[in-house]
């Protein structure tokens, strides 16, 4: 391993880091003899850049020349950055000597498109086949499939990726086509359902024979780029939601447009990452995984947009008041779970533990219920409080998104400018 | 009130609790042979740990826990609080009296501190599994060092042995003074000497390292300075997910 590793490296991680995913969840493998490593199920972060975002994975480019030249990104062959190319020797050295030493828990690999889809894709597999056969590398791995490939090199990569991700990036057909000449729905979608088809053919035949190669265990991720286009987040929502129907579809992954092409003007030129909106967008997610919430619950035709001042869950509790007031100590699960301040642990103890008497504000608390929200929407064994009835949802609202003043004693004057 | 004294182990707890049951009198605190006596004390009860006692009282927890619960109590103990025997005691007691059902319960204060402590035991395990970075040796020995708040050692080692089975390694305390050492069969147990100086600050010498140590260790930093979007620079989260207890057994941000 030479020092200009070291430069390729640095090149190709800065090309790397706006892809989002870096989850090493849904597989785990204990370590076999003759191989290298593990795998944990529920996936460990190593560190966390100085961004506040987990490194789990070695996320790199194995090379960032690209011949495509999307609007949004760094890598379009329009821009004029330093670009690096690693050799398989070199990529899977990093890896295995990151990975021995417990800083990664294994390899995110994309690629820009260099010459055709085809070409691209079966250098990204000849590292990952290199990786797991000669190497017998039992981490995990994540890659990234080329939009474009064909079915064959799709299924080979399958066989030894735990993780594939095709990367949606504009929720609208029409937009990527303006911002992305060289792409198409088709051409993201395609590679999508090769992974499916592989993804159930594999598990079929697992059921017949037990030792049958699983086929991307960890199932697909995708991502969409949040503020590059006029899309509401119903679009995306909606985008999102029909893809978690697929049954191979884990996460979709939203990331805050960053406005890196700045002479582009397709693109609005923000000053700051919509770091709230992305944030929003997350939690709508996580209602449609976790909480049994239907994406028209959560967006529709007369709220297009998640609220940014609150959450979509509180947005939604607002919106249908006369849900509430929940008693705690009566309501079944699903209706626990519509509850603002309860989440899924809390709402499984709170199951468990009303068996055994009446609950109060006191073991809520402690439950890890978030009483400054849920108070306004639970009754429980004291006198109710001031619920969302009495007080009315405008009333809540502006008490859950008062800013506490920096200091109360402080006498502040309303003046206009 | 009652008191008992023990020797302040694990099984001389169980001992006590067996003891307890025995004799139908349950303490309200739980001292050491080394603690003066408190006002009030109308009885003394010396308990002499025994191996066979404590193990039929575990054997019993055995029989209304799964093992889930079973690791909840161990971690709690390796929590090391000043006050977790006496959680421990007035919990397993609910168990006993409820034939297991009170785990459940978490409207009772016990069962929600103890929940509550095993999971700070628990997280401080998984922050030494994300966090421990290895340093390879001339002689190929893989070692770390790290400084948890509590005592995890002995729950990460489940995974560190299966992670790396086929490396020599070293997982290192270098608040407690004890390690593991792991020879490519089982992890044991081993402490040194208070002389080496490389112990007590978790970074080896570099004339201790294998050849490319340095190599690497200068890649990683590389990476994790490349890895962060300066646009999106949160130091407030940073510092909350990576713990600066940490940093100074951290390759990526230790200082050269």
């Amino acid at each position: 391993m030479r020092e200009e590793v070291l430069k390729k490296l640095q090149v190709l991680a800065e090309s790397a880091k706006y892809d989002v995913s870096c989850a090493s969840s849904g597989v785990g493998r204990k370590h076999r003899d003759g191989a290298v490593g593990s795998a944990a199920g529920w996936g460990i972060c190593h560190s966390f850049a100085e961004d506040g975002r987990c490194i789990s994975l070695l996320k790199i480019m194995l090379t960032n020349y690209c011949m495509f030249d999307c609007a949004y990104c760094i890598n379009r062959v329009s821009n004029d950055i330093p670009r690096a190319t690693l050799s398989v020797t070199e990529l899977v050295e990093l890896t295995m000597e990151f990975y021995r030493r417990n800083y990664i828990e294994g390899l995110f690999l994309s690629s820009g498109v260099v010459r055709n889809a085809d070409y691209t894709m079966e250098r990204l597999v000849r590292v990952v086949k290199d990786l797991r056969t000669v190497h017998h590398f039992n981490g995990y791995i994540h890659l990234k499939s080329i939009p474009g490939a064909s079915q064959e090199l799709v299924n080979e990569a399958g066989r030894y990726a735990d993780r594939m991700s095709v990367n949606i990036e504009i929720p609208n057909e029409q937009s990527l086509k303006r911002l992305a000449p060289d792409k198409n729905f088709q051409s993201v979608f395609t590679p999508m359902r090769y992974i499916q088809q592989g993804a159930l053919q594999a598990a079929e035949e697992r059921k017949r024979f037990r030792f049958a190669p699983r086929f991307a265990p960890a199932g697909q991720s995708t991502q969409m780029i949040v503020g590059a286009t006029p899309d509401s987040d119903r679009d995306i929502l909606r985008l999102s939601s029909a893809l978690y129907q697929r049954p191979t579809m884990k996460r979709v992954y939203y990331s805050g447009y960053i406005h890196v092409n700045t002479y582009d003007t397709r693109l609005p030129a923000l000053p700051q990452a919509p770091l709230v909106r992305e944030n929003r967008l997350y939690q709508a997610d996580w209602l449609l995984r976790f909480y049994q919430f239907k994406v028209d619950e959560i967006v529709d035709d007369t709220y297009p947009n998640l609220d940014l001042e609150i959450d979509p869950k509180l947005s939604w509790a607002l919106r249908h008041p006369e849900l509430f007031p929940v008693d705690v100590n009566k309501a079944d699960y699903e209706l626990l779970l519509r509850v603002p301040g309860i989440g899924v642990k809390s709402a499984k103890l709170i199951l468990l533990s009303r068996r055994y008497g009446l609950l109060t504000s006191e073991q809520l608390k402690k439950m890890g219920v978030v009483w400054k929200k849920a108070q306004y929407f639970v009754v429980c064994r004291e006198l109710p409080l001031s619920t969302v009835q009495e007080l009315t949802p405008e009333v809540v609202r502006r008490l859950l998104v008062k800013k506490p003043s920096s200091d109360s004693r402080q006498l502040i004057l309303p003046f206009d400018d | 009130m009652v008191f008992f004294i023990y020797d302040k182990t694990f099984e001389g707890l169980l001992t006590a609790l067996f003891h307890a049951y025995n004799r139908r009198v349950f303490p309200d605190r739980l001292l050491q042979e080394s603690e003066p006596l408190p006002l009030f004390c109308e009885e003394v009860f010396t308990v002499v740990t025994d191996g066979t006692l404590a193990d039929r009282v575990w054997r019993g927890a055995e029989r209304l826990l799964s093992a889930h619960f079973l690791n909840g109590i161990t971690s709690c103990w390796l929590s090391e609080q000043s006050h977790v025997d006496e959680l421990l005691f007035r919990y397993l007691r609910k168990v006993f009296d409820s034939q297991g059902k009170s785990v459940f319960n978490m409207r009772d204060a016990d069962v929600a501190e103890m929940s509550r402590l095993w999971k700070k035991v628990n997280n401080e395990a998984s922050r030494v599994i994300q966090f421990a970075r290895f340093q390879k040796t001339a002689d190929d020995i893989y070692f770390a060092a790290t400084a948890p708040v509590y005592n995890v050692l002995p729950l990460t080692m489940d995974y560190f042995t299966d992670r790396f089975a086929d490396q020599h390694w070293l997982v290192y305390d270098v608040k407690r003074q004890y390690g593991y050492y792991y020879d490519g069969q089982k992890a044991e147990e081993v402490r040194f000497g208070q002389d080496t100086e490389f112990l007590a600050s978790g970074i080896l010498p570099d004339e201790l390292l294998a050849k490319d140590e340095l190599l690497y260790q200068t890649l990683w930093q590389t990476y994790f300075r490349s890895i962060a979007i300066k646009e999106r620079l949160n130091p407030r989260l940073h510092r909350q997910e990576l713990p600066a207890r940490f940093w100074p057994y951290l390759t990526e941000k230790r200082k050269h």
